[in-house]
């Protein structure tokens, strides 16, 4: 098997107050193939985007990262100086953020935008950057892009403008694109033009995705694993048909169950009781003790690690077959 | 944009009318302007023709009419004390009121700008600490107190400059400048300090402000997922997106710095319009008092207009906003 793309190794990341250092991200591990979409789900909270932002380095204080690597191709980049970090970030990891609309500088021109990172990247001369930037912005769908390229960002649409963000995250053929929420404040027509541009453009170059979101039909749709978190911890991983036919997990089960089917005619969609504990207040054990329907002792105890579980790898004791054993 | 910036100076002019009445009103509620002019053994019969050759016998209208087309023309009458026209020692002042000014504006703005960048990049350095410190005091202190203590300083306890006026100059034309001599160079530092160190601190100040809040925004954190260097993304990015308020309080500063300058020139002995000012105000030489009034309001109006252009080279965003009738 070739080396993946990106490589986690039980990463933490850690946000420090003045009264003690709350825990986002708890020890998590997972890796993206070449070409292969990763979908990462959850709540508000459990520790998606910060998973994104830390593996491209753009943690600001008082968070940091708190332990564990971060591989890209091989080579450990959680610990390496800012300035390498820099050239690493838009070059050979591309992020794409929420909101189109405030991620483009106002007071530029998209094409001045492209140019910019471009020539940061590359040695092409101010001609040939402009020329890549057209074939850029014609290939994320932009109509008329040699005459697009001198408007500013408010002469865009907002699903255009998230075609024009796309277009810089990958304007020097990242190996890896982060794409954090890229159609949350998109509406949904839109939203399925961009999934399906982010889906393309992977498969063409074989670029590696991490696909962030809450939105479990964007996920089913393009992604190819999904890790489902849940307060900072990978509660279950697999690929994307598995953990949605068959979600192991109890929280992705009330995960799955929540979402609405034209086929299903139930009047109350399933939820889970409760809500996710603060990062302050997280329960010993498993986090998801408290809402859980099969908790047992050893849950609000000992913390669960990964099991595999035919394809899928879940983190709790239900499925600890050797532990249930010896108990029996 | 051209019938944006006709309906500004439209705006502009009618301003600059309403000024004029208020200047033109100055004349009739500070006493007879004739009692100004003559002794007190001048007969009725002359005084009558004075009042009938300044034309003060006519009705209101018409004279305002009268005093707004002479102003217009920057005819201002002639000075009570001087006996000179006032539009003469204006133009023979301005000059001095106007390097002093621009001087002190320049000063403020550079200063005031790398001072702000540096404050909000580095915020928790102990130089950073010290300019906000140092801008709380160039806020609070009166303009004439720094005035007096860098004078005390530098003239007095070091002698290192002159502790009043303008130095050698050199005359070209109508304008003279103490720009190309040593002394006239000397002359200038400690009233350009005075004069601008509030504008400076108040600068710095709002820079800072603005670009801790510009670089948290999203287009921020995005130019540094893009990879584009620290240096690019401060002063290419940040610092652009923070000119616009920056533009407008340093804009309408350069008229307060030319209507304060009356504190500064008064302290430094600067021979400037706003000492001239003062000596009027002294001697109720009301034709100086109203040209003054209409000078400084003029030049108010066209720094005005001069920063409602300059947003929108600045913000693409505004151009359009204007290009579209509303």
């Amino acid at each position: 098997m070739t080396e993946p793309v990106l490589s986690v190794r039980n990463l933490g990341v850690e946000f420090v107050t003045r009264h003690h250092a709350l825990r986002a991200i708890d020890g998590i591990s997972f890796d993206i193939a070449k070409g292969e979409v990763l979908g990462v789900v959850g709540e508000s909270g459990a520790g998606k985007s910060v998973t994104g932002l830390a593996v491209i380095g753009l943690i600001d204080p008082p968070g940091r990262i708190a332990g564990g690597e971060i591989y890209l191709s091989g080579l450990r980049i959680d610990n390496l100086p800012p300035e390498q970090m820099r050239r690493i970030r838009g070059k050979r990891i591309g992020m794409i953020f929420q909101d189109p609309l405030t991620s483009l500088n106002p007071l530029y021109r998209i094409g001045d935008q492209l140019i910019e990172t471009i020539r940061t990247h590359t040695n092409l001369s101010e001609p040939a950057a402009r020329r890549r930037a057209i074939d850029l912005l014609a290939e994320v769908g932009i109509p008329a892009p040699d005459k697009r390229i001198d408007g500013y960002p408010h002469e865009f649409s907002g699903g255009m403008r998230q075609r024009v963000v796309i277009a810089l995250a990958i304007c020097a053929e990242p190996e890896l694109i982060i794409a954090d929420e890229p159609t949350t404040a998109l509406d949904v027509s839109v939203q399925a033009q961009i999934i399906s541009l982010i889906k393309r453009l992977g498969r063409d170059h074989g670029t590696a995705v991490m696909l962030v979101t809450h939105d479990m039909g964007v996920i089913a749709e393009t992604s190819d694993r999904v890790a489902v978190m849940y307060s900072g911890r990978i509660a279950e991983i697999g690929p994307v048909r598995d953990v949605v036919q068959n979600p192991l997990h109890p929280y992705a089960k009330g995960l799955m169950g929540a979402i609405p089917t034209l086929a299903s005619d139930a009047e109350r969609l399933v939820q889970i009781p409760g809500s996710m504990p603060r990062l302050s207040a997280i329960p010993p054990g498993c986090p998801f003790n408290p809402r859980c329907a099969f908790v047992f002792d050893r849950c609000r105890i000992e913390r669960p690690e990964p099991i595999a579980v035919g394809t899928q790898a879940v983190a709790c004791h239900l499925y600890d077959t050797a532990a249930k054993d010896t108990a029996a | 944009m051209l019938a944006f910036t006709l309906r500004r100076a439209i705006q502009a002019i009618g301003v600059m009318i309403a000024v004029g009445i208020i200047s033109f009103s100055m004349f009739r509620f500070a006493g007879d302007p004739v009692n100004q002019i003559v002794s007190i053994d001048t007969s009725a019969a002359e005084r009558a023709a004075i009042r009938k050759s300044l034309g003060l016998d006519d009705p209101v209208p018409v004279q305002f009419a009268r005093y707004f087309a002479n102003a217009a023309q920057f005819k201002f009458g002639v000075s009570y004390q001087f006996r000179l026209p006032v539009a003469d020692l204006l133009k023979e002042r301005m000059p001095a009121t106007l390097e002093l000014a621009t001087c002190a504006t320049i000063l403020a703005m550079v200063v005031g700008i790398l001072m702000g960048v540096y404050s909000a990049l580095k915020r928790d350095t102990l130089l950073a600490k010290i300019f906000q410190a140092v801008s709380l005091i160039g806020i609070s202190l009166p303009t004439f107190l720094i005035g007096i203590l860098l004078i005390y300083l530098f003239a007095v306890v070091l002698g290192w400059l002159p502790s009043f006026g303008r130095g050698d100059v050199v005359r070209f034309g109508w304008w003279t400048t103490g720009l190309l001599t040593v002394s006239g160079l000397k002359a200038l530092i400690m009233p350009s300090i005075t004069l601008g160190l509030f504008q400076m601190t108040l600068i710095m100040r709002l820079v800072r402000a603005e670009m801790l809040e510009v670089l948290r925004t999203d287009y921020i954190r995005f130019a540094r997922a893009r990879g584009l260097t620290t240096r690019a993304i401060h002063f290419g990015h940040a610092l652009k997106n923070t000119l616009v308020p920056v533009i407008t309080v340093a804009g309408l500063q350069f008229g307060s710095v030319i209507a304060f300058a009356i504190i500064t020139e008064t302290v430094f002995q600067w021979p400037g319009m706003g000492l001239l000012f003062v000596q009027a105000v002294q001697n109720v030489d009301i034709p100086i008092m109203a040209a003054y009034l209409l000078m400084v309001s003029l030049i108010f109006v066209t720094i005005n207009l001069v920063v409602d252009i300059l947003y929108t080279v600045v913000d693409p965003r505004l151009r359009s906003t204007i290009d579209r009738p509303a």
